[in-house]
């Protein structure tokens, strides 16, 4: 005889079926063993079954979801390399900003990896477990599928060959590493709020859409349909990162000063880092998209904004220094690339004096800051490069203590000067770009004291040797291919032969 | 425009990424999972040491007693990467829901006798929670282990175990009429049932072992090694006098998954084996003394489901799984 079956229940009760109900509660060892990190950062969880899911996808809808856009991606990877896709960009400027790309970003995704697979062992509880082991996956294939992507491109480009080796060892990829050492090594809550967070929910479209769609501006095919298969599993994790927040806001009134403090410190660290970005949107992309300031006021001041407000019901506030980072949008890309244009000769792609009709095009986004204070400089350089006096910085920079950028930014409200602040730790003085920066130093000193300061390493002889030669030579740095100008590189001479047959070809 | 394209020489400068090139010994074109999977983890210039545990780097070698001289030696020999493991386990899943409808439309289910029908919520519904305690453990060497070798196929298998686990919740929700009830008497099997306290044991102790390489050959090697033939064979086998044909139906993805399984974990082992003298005494070591532990945990258990037959079908599980360890280098 069969039993009747039942009524089919709602999706909501099936996911917490098929996933809340596997943990228990351990009775053979100590639950504070076998979760021995989620509690030392002093946030307080009351009740873990408050989590409410923010996506509700079993294993299977996982797979078949994820195997699904993967075999879509691969198939216009396969067609990119059979077609020579590299050929149909905007011009081989381009290629420059994903070598910034794979580089300094890539090697993040595998970190996220890792320690969303820390926190999806490490968090007491289920939901944000799954959750957090799900975005592990999908941070490996956001690795893989950019380094599968960009593969191509290293096959006819100069700067990618070498991406792992230089990540851990060139001056401004310790930039972006440092940043993500930063999270990892803090605690799970810490991990949450800065990645999932400050960096996914409020930062990514800062991040996403000027690689994406600079991708899709200069006719990077291969890169723009990873952008478009990553859009699904960003929204996934962005959902995760919001959740996070309110969950620990709601869960203790304890929590709020905590999560405040680090919503300040990673809101910094996040503008500073995305510092690389601005310079890439303003300088390197051949077809421009929209200026830094213009994606900033959108993605941060509008959306943002309204995302704080949203927050406040819960006490958090706007991070500390989002004026200053509003006012330093203005300033930031521009300042990054005069230290790249400087630093040529020891970055691991090339460089480029804007042309006037990028200048005008700067004039016209930054009408403020760019003919006061920066065309003049980019034009002396111009200059001096006529003259065959080409402007080369020898000098090692001074780095900040925390961002780890050399400390060419100025003062808030005074362009015209350099802002510099120190402060003493243990008998040693350090010293950094901002206020922002002193402040998540003193907050944490004896961990941002740690940092692995390039120059530093260079001055106690870590990096091969003592003169540009030998460094480059430690970094892999091909010398005369991978970096320098790009007017000369072998980058360029093999773009121009390649218009050039194509040329011949047409006529 | 292709015309163009076909005319031109456009010839690659370097056939793959150096540090692949190097592995390779050449500058050879590169499969995707070497270029996907070589040297992607970071090695060097940590710049913090983690407020969660300063007595090591987020990534180091020292989270195990085991050491290699290159970590990129435990390729995996089905080539995963991130795309070519969700389409193989889609697919492998697609039979799975082909199954799972092939149950329904032949209520095949109703023909389990009775008393079996309790003894699989007894037997293979709390198995749900063993997969969870897999999960975790594969989470562990995930976050805990060394290079993207074995960091990927970790988070990859503990993908699997949740699904698994998922697999077990629907045949128990099937066998529940679409409800959770007998997931919650499976849970009570778990948590409470004699049959089941000394294994739970076994996993718990398991969360807690420090040393990653020897969760992996607790839960992979030993536990994986003794519990998938003697559930998905000898088991299943005896429920099979008792109408439960569905049961090995609905079970196929496990079986099919812990074949392939075992390739990763074979080929693991013998490469952290072949290594030195010192990490095959290592891994000899904790072999038997979790195949032990282990051993003895599942006598109840199979005296449950076996009765009388449970102990040859223990000593068969044991003599399978020693002469599979002997074979990957290990000394018993």
């Amino acid at each position: 005889m069969t039993p009747p079956r039942k009524k089919k229940m709602n999706l909501k009760q099936r996911y917490a079926l098929m996933t809340r109900g596997l943990d228990w509660e351990t009775s053979y060892q100590k639950m504070d063993d076998v979760f021995p990190y989620d509690t030392f950062e002093g946030i307080k969880i009351t009740d873990w079954s408050k989590w409410e899911d923010p996506f509700r996808l079993t294993m299977d809808a996982y797979w078949k979801y994820q195997g699904e856009k993967e075999r879509k991606l691969y198939a216009v990877l396969d067609s990119f390399a059979q077609n020579n896709g590299q050929l149909g960009i905007s011009d081989a400027r381009y290629v420059n900003a994903i070598k910034l790309f794979l580089t300094g970003v890539t090697p993040l995704e595998y970190q996220a990896h890792r320690h969303f697979a820390h926190l999806g062992r490490h968090i007491r509880g289920v939901g944000p477990r799954v959750a957090a082991q799900m975005q592990s996956l999908d941070e490996l294939r956001h690795a893989q599928t950019q380094i599968h992507t960009i593969s191509h491109y290293n096959k006819y480009f100069d700067g990618f060959a070498e991406f792992p080796h230089m990540h851990d060892r060139v001056w401004y990829l310790s930039v972006p590493k440092s940043f993500f050492d930063d999270a990892c090594t803090a605690g799970p809550f810490e991990f949450f709020t800065a990645i999932s967070f400050a960096f996914e929910y409020v930062l990514t479209n800062l991040l996403f859409v000027p690689f994406m769609s600079g991708a899709a501006y200069n006719g990077d095919l291969a890169t723009v349909t990873f952008g478009f298969s990553a859009q699904s599993d960003e929204a996934r994790h962005m959902t995760l990162g919001i959740e996070v927040i309110k969950f620990m806001l709601e869960q203790h009134p304890d929590n709020l000063p905590i999560v405040q403090k680090w919503v300040d410190k990673w809101f910094w660290r996040g503008h500073k880092m995305l510092g690389l970005v601005a310079m890439m949107m303003d300088y390197m992309l051949p077809k421009r998209i929209m200026s830094w300031k213009e994606a900033w006021e959108i993605y941060f001041t509008e959306a943002g904004g309204a995302l704080f407000e949203d927050l406040s019901r819960y006490g958090l506030r706007v991070p500390k220094y989002a004026d200053i980072a509003t006012e330093e949008a203005e300033h930031i890309s521009h300042q990054n690339w005069a230290i790249f244009y400087q630093y040529t000769q020891a970055a691991g792609f090339h460089t480029w004096l804007p042309t006037d009709e990028e200048m005008a095009w700067l004039s016209e986004k930054y009408p403020n800051t760019f003919d006061k204070y920066y065309r003049p400089r980019f034009e002396m350089w111009r200059e001096m490069e006529a003259k065959g006096e080409r402007f080369y910085n020898n000098a090692l920079p001074q780095l900040c203590q925390t961002c780890q950028i050399p400390m060419g930014y100025t003062e808030p409200g005074d362009p015209g000067k350099i802002g510099f602040r120190s402060t003493e730790y243990k008998g040693e003085r350090y010293h950094f770009c901002s206020d922002g920066c002193k402040d998540i130093f003193e907050n944490e000193p004896e961990k941002f004291a740690q940092a692995w300061l390039p120059v530093h390493q260079i001055f106690q002889g870590n990096c091969g040797g003592a003169d540009l030669g030998d460094v480059l030579k430690w970094y892999h740095m091909d010398n005369g291919a991978d970096n320098l100008d790009y007017s000369g590189s072998p980058d360029q001479q093999q773009w121009d032969a390649w218009q050039a047959a194509r040329k011949k070809v047409a006529n | 425009m292709s015309i163009d394209i076909k005319t031109m020489n456009v010839e690659p400068k370097r056939h793959t990424f150096a540090h692949v090139a190097r592995r390779l010994g050449s500058d050879a074109p590169a499969s995707r999972y070497e270029e996907g999977v070589y040297d992607l983890q970071a090695t060097t210039h940590f710049h913090y040491r983690p407020l969660w545990g300063p007595e090591h780097w987020h990534f180091d070698e020292g989270r195990t007693q085991i050491k290699m001289s290159d970590w990129y030696k435990f390729k995996d020999p089905r080539q995963y990467y991130y795309g070519t493991y969700t389409i193989a386990r889609a697919n492998m899943h697609q039979t799975t829901d082909r199954n799972f409808a092939f149950e329904e439309k032949r209520e095949m289910l109703a023909n389990i006798e009775p008393e079996w029908r309790q003894m699989i919520v007894n037997y293979l519904v709390p198995l749900r929670h063993y997969e969870w305690g897999a999960n975790m453990n594969a989470c562990s060497i995930s976050d805990a282990g060394y290079g993207t070798a074995i960091t990927s196929a970790a988070i990859f298998t503990a993908g699997d175990r949740l699904g698994i686990a998922q697999i077990l919740s629907r045949i128990g929700i099937s066998l529940g009429n679409g409800t959770g009830d007998l997931l919650d008497d499976a849970k009570a099997q778990w948590m409470d049932g004699e049959a089941w306290q000394g294994l739970r044991k076994c996993v718990e102790d398991s969360l807690v072992v420090k040393d990653w390489f020897e969760a992996l050959v607790a839960q992979f090697l030993v536990m994986d090694g003794l519990i998938y033939p003697l559930v998905y064979n000898h088991f299943d086998s005896e429920g099979q006098k008792h109408g439960a044909a569905a049961i090995s139906i609905l079970c196929e993805f496990m079986v099919d998954w812990n074949t392939e399984h075992n390739r990763w974990v074979d080929a693991v082992i013998k490469v952290a084996a072949k290594e030195s003298e010192e990490n095959q005494a290592l891994l000899s070591n904790w072999y038997g003394e979790w195949r032990d532990e282990i051993h003895k945990a599942l006598q109840p258990l199979a005296a449950m489901v076996l009765g009388d037959c449970a102990d040859s079908a223990l000593a068969d599980v044991k003599e399978q799984l020693d002469k599979r360890a002997g074979k990957l280098g290990l000394n018993l």
